[in-house]
C-alpha cells in the first residue's frame, strides 16, 4: 500500500528525515518509534502529502503522492499530533464537517463510524461542544473524525499521548479492529510498550532508521526481553531518551 | 473545478464559527457603530459660532446692517470687545477671537471697504471663515457691489453639510476594514490552531477553501453596510437619492473585493496578530488618505494619483456618493463596478495561487 524510497527531508541545514525506505502492506499495523524530534512526524507528514520531501519517492496505493492528486487524498485518514477539531463546534458538527469535505453523505459517514463510536462510548457526547470534552474524549473523537470517509490508510500521529492507560487500551483495540478489517494503520508513539501491538516497527533516531522489523524478531535479534531494553540497545544508552 | 459540496461544507462550518464567536460578532456590529458615531461627531468639518470681534468706527445704518448680517447666521458669534485691544494679532494670540471685522469711518458713504481679519493657524477653518464671510457679503450686498456679480449654483449638497460627505465615506472605510479583517483572521486562526492541517490532508482545493470562507462573510458584509447606512441616515440625516437595488449590487462588489483582500493578506501572514496588523495597515490609512475620501485625488502628485487606482475605496466612493447624493444608476457607475470586479477576481486568483496546500 505504501512504498517509500530514499526519503529525505531537510529543513535548512537540519536533516529531519534521512534515507527512509519502507513498504507497508494492506492490513498491517506499522509503528514509528523514537524519541521526540527523531523524525516520526515529518516522515508521516511526507507520506500523507502535507510536507514535500527534499528527495526520494513515495507511492501510496500505486499513486505518486507528490502529484497531490485528489484521488490519493480520499484514501488517507489522518489524526494529527496536535488536537485539531474545532472547539466551538459540537462533536457531531465536527464529524459532519469532515464528512462534507470528503463528500460523504452524513448518513453514510455515521454508518462508517458507528461501531467505533459505540466502542468508544461516544454516543452521549455527540451533542456536546468539543471544547467542553475531557482530553480523553477529544482524542477519541479525533480518531473517529479521521475515519468518516472509511479510508484504507489510517495515519495516527501520537494518538495516545496524554490519555490514561484505560483509554490507551481502547485505542489499541480499535486500531487492531481497523487492521483486521483490512486497513493499514500507521501509528507513531514514544510509548515502548505500545510497540508490542504493532506488526512491524521502525525505530528512528536523528531522522535515520536504526531498526526495522517485527517487534518479537527484533527483540530476539538483539537478545532483549522488552521493547524498552531493545530500544536502549539499538540507540546506545547515551541517546535513549524514552519518556 | 471547485466542488460545490465541499465549498458548502466549509461555508456551513464558518457560519457556526460566526454565530458562536461573540468576539467576531462584536467586530462586525459594534465596531462600525462606534466608528460611525465617533468619526461622525468628531470629524465635523463645518465651522459654527466663530468668535468674531467687530470694530465699527462708522456707526451708521450701513455698518449696523453689515454686522447684523454676520451675527444673524449660525457661523459667527459676536464677542464683546474689551477696551484697548483691537489689534487682530493680539486677539488671535489670546484666542479671544478667530475673526475680526473692522469697519472704517464713512462706510456706506465714501467707501465700501471693510477689513476682515482671520486667524489662519488652522488653515482649513480660515478658508471656511473666508468663504462664509464672502458669502454673507455677496448675498446681502450684491446690489451694492460693482463689476462682476458671481451667483454660485451649488448642487447635491446646497448647505455643504459635511455629514453628506463623511457618511458615504465611512461606509466605504468601515466595510473595507471589517471585511479584510474577517477573512484574514478566519484563515490565519485555522493555521494557528492546527485545524488547517486536517483540511489540507483532505481533497479540498485552495479555491474551495477560499470560496467557502468568503461566502458567509459576503452576507455579513452586506448586513454591515445596511446597518451603517441606516444609522448614518438616522443620526446624520444623509439623503439616499438612488435606488436601493443599485446600492445593494455595487456594495456586494465592494464587499467581495474587501474580503478577497483579506484572503490575500491571510496567505502572507502566519499568525492572527500578523494578519490583523496587515489587514488594518492595508485598509485604514490608504483608504483615508488615497481614496479621495479626505483629499481630492486630482490635487495629489501624479505618482500618488496612479496609486489610487489600486485602492478599492476609490471606486466605491464614487459609487456610494453617486447613489446617495446624486441618485446615480448603473449607467453612471458601471465602470467603477467593473474595476471592483476585476480587482476581486485578480486577488482571489493570486490568493489561491499563493495558498499553500502543504505545510512549509
Amino acid at each position: 500500500m505504501i512504498h517509500t524510497e530514499h526519503l529525505v527531508k531537510d529543513f535548512g541545514t537540519f536533516r529531519a528525515v534521512d534515507d527512509i525506505n519502507l513498504d507497508i502492506a494492506k492490513g498491517e499495523i506499522f509503528g514509528f518509534l523514537g524519541a521526540n524530534g527523531a523524525g516520526k512526524t515529518t516522515a508521516i507528514r511526507m507520506i500523507i502529502g502535507l510536507v514535500l520531501p527534499t528527495s526520494g519517492q513515495i507511492i501510496v496505493d500505486g499513486l505518486d503522492i507528490s502529484k497531490g492528486s485528489e484521488k490519493v487524498k480520499h484514501k488517507i485518514g489522518y489524526m494529527s499530533q496536535k488536537f485539531s477539531l474545532y472547539p466551538d463546534l459540537k462533536a457531531i458538527e465536527n464529524l459532519e464537517f469532515y464528512a462534507g469535505i470528503y463528500q460523504i453523505p452524513f448518513r453514510q459517514a455515521m454508518k462508517n463510524i458507528q461501531p467505533i463510536i459505540e466502542q468508544f462510548g461516544l454516543q452521549d457526547i455527540l451533542k456536546s461542544r468539543t471544547e467542553d470534552l475531557p482530553m480523553g474524549y477529544k482524542q477519541r473523537l479525533s480518531l473517529v473524525a479521521s475515519l468518516v470517509h472509511d479510508p484504507p490508510l489510517v495515519f495516527l500521529d501520537e494518538p495516545t499521548s496524554g490519555v490514561d492507560p484505560q483509554a490507551r487500551r481502547e485505542f489499541w483495540q480499535v486500531i487492531n479492529d481497523l487492521a483486521y478489517a483490512g486497513k493499514s494503520v500507521i501509528v507513531s508513539t514514544h510509548f515502548m510498550d505500545e510497540a508490542e501491538y504493532c506488526h512491524r516497527v521502525i525505530i528512528m533516531q536523528d531522522g535515520r532508521e536504526v531498526a526495522l522489523g517485527n517487534p518479537a524478531e527484533l527483540k530476539a535479534e538483539h537478545s532483549s526481553a522488552t521493547m524498552q531494553e531493545l530500544f536502549l540497545k539499538v540507540l546506545g544508552e547515551d541517546h535513549a531518551k524514552p519518556e | 473545478m471547485p466542488n460545490l459540496n465541499r465549498i458548502k461544507a466549509i461555508a456551513e462550518k464558518e457560519v457556526f464559527h460566526i454565530l458562536r464567536d461573540s468576539r467576531t460578532l462584536t467586530i462586525i456590529f459594534i465596531m462600525p457603530l462606534l466608528q460611525l458615531i465617533i468619526f461622525g461627531y468628531a470629524m465635523n468639518m463645518e465651522i459654527r459660532q466663530v468668535p468674531l470681534v467687530v470694530d465699527d468706527s462708522a456707526l451708521n445704518s450701513s455698518s449696523r446692517a453689515l454686522v447684523d448680517a454676520f451675527i444673524h447666521t449660525d457661523y459667527f458669534r459676536l464677542v464683546p470687545k474689551s477696551e484697548g485691544i483691537l489689534n487682530p494679532g493680539e486677539l488671535f494670540k489670546e484666542r479671544r477671537a478667530q475673526a475680526t471685522l473692522s469697519i472704517p469711518k464713512g462706510f456706506g458713504k465714501e467707501s465700501l471697504t471693510v477689513l476682515l481679519g482671520i486667524d489662519a493657524s488652522d488653515p482649513n477653518s480660515a478658508q471656511m471663515i473666508q468663504n462664509y464671510a464672502t458669502g454673507i457679503v455677496n448675498t446681502r450686498f450684491a446690489q451694492a457691489g460693482a463689476g462682476i456679480n458671481l451667483q454660485p449654483l451649488i448642487l447635491y449638497n446646497p448647505d455643504m453639510k459635511s455629514s453628506f460627505f463623511f457618511v458615504p465615506g465611512l461606509i466605504a472605510l468601515i466595510l473595507v476594514m471589517i471585511c479584510a479583517l474577517l477573512t484574514s483572521i478566519s484563515i490565519s486562526r485555522e493555521k494557528e490552531m492546527g485545524t488547517m492541517e486536517q483540511i489540507l490532508v483532505s481533497p479540498v482545493s485552495a479555491t474551495e477553501i477560499l470560496l467557502g470562507k468568503v461566502i458567509p462573510y459576503i452576507f455579513l458584509g452586506l448586513m454591515d453596510a445596511l446597518l451603517i447606512l441606516a444609522v448614518g441616515m438616522l443620526l446624520f440625516q444623509v439623503p439616499f437619492r438612488g435606488e436601493f437595488i443599485v446600492f445593494l449590487g455595487f456594495t456586494f462588489l465592494y464587499v467581495l473585493t474587501s474580503l478577497c483582500l483579506g484572503l490575500l493578506v491571510s496567505t502572507m501572514a502566519k499568525t492572527q496578530q500578523g494578519a490583523m496588523m496587515m489587514a488594518l495597515g492595508m485598509t485604514l490609512l490608504p483608504t483615508l488618505l488615497l481614496s479621495g475620501y479626505m483629499f481630492p485625488i486630482t490635487s495629489m502628485p501624479v505618482i500618488l494619483q496612479k496609486i489610487t487606482y489600486i485602492i478599492p475605496a476609490r471606486y466605491y466612493l464614487q459609487i456610494i456618493r453617486g447613489i446617495m447624493l446624486k441618485g446615480n444608476n448603473v449607467r453612471h457607475l458601471y465602470q467603477s463596478g467593473l474595476s471592483l470586479l476585476i480587482m476581486s477576481v485578480t486577488m482571489l486568483v493570486i490568493a489561491s495561487r499563493r495558498f499553500k496546500l502543504r505545510l512549509s
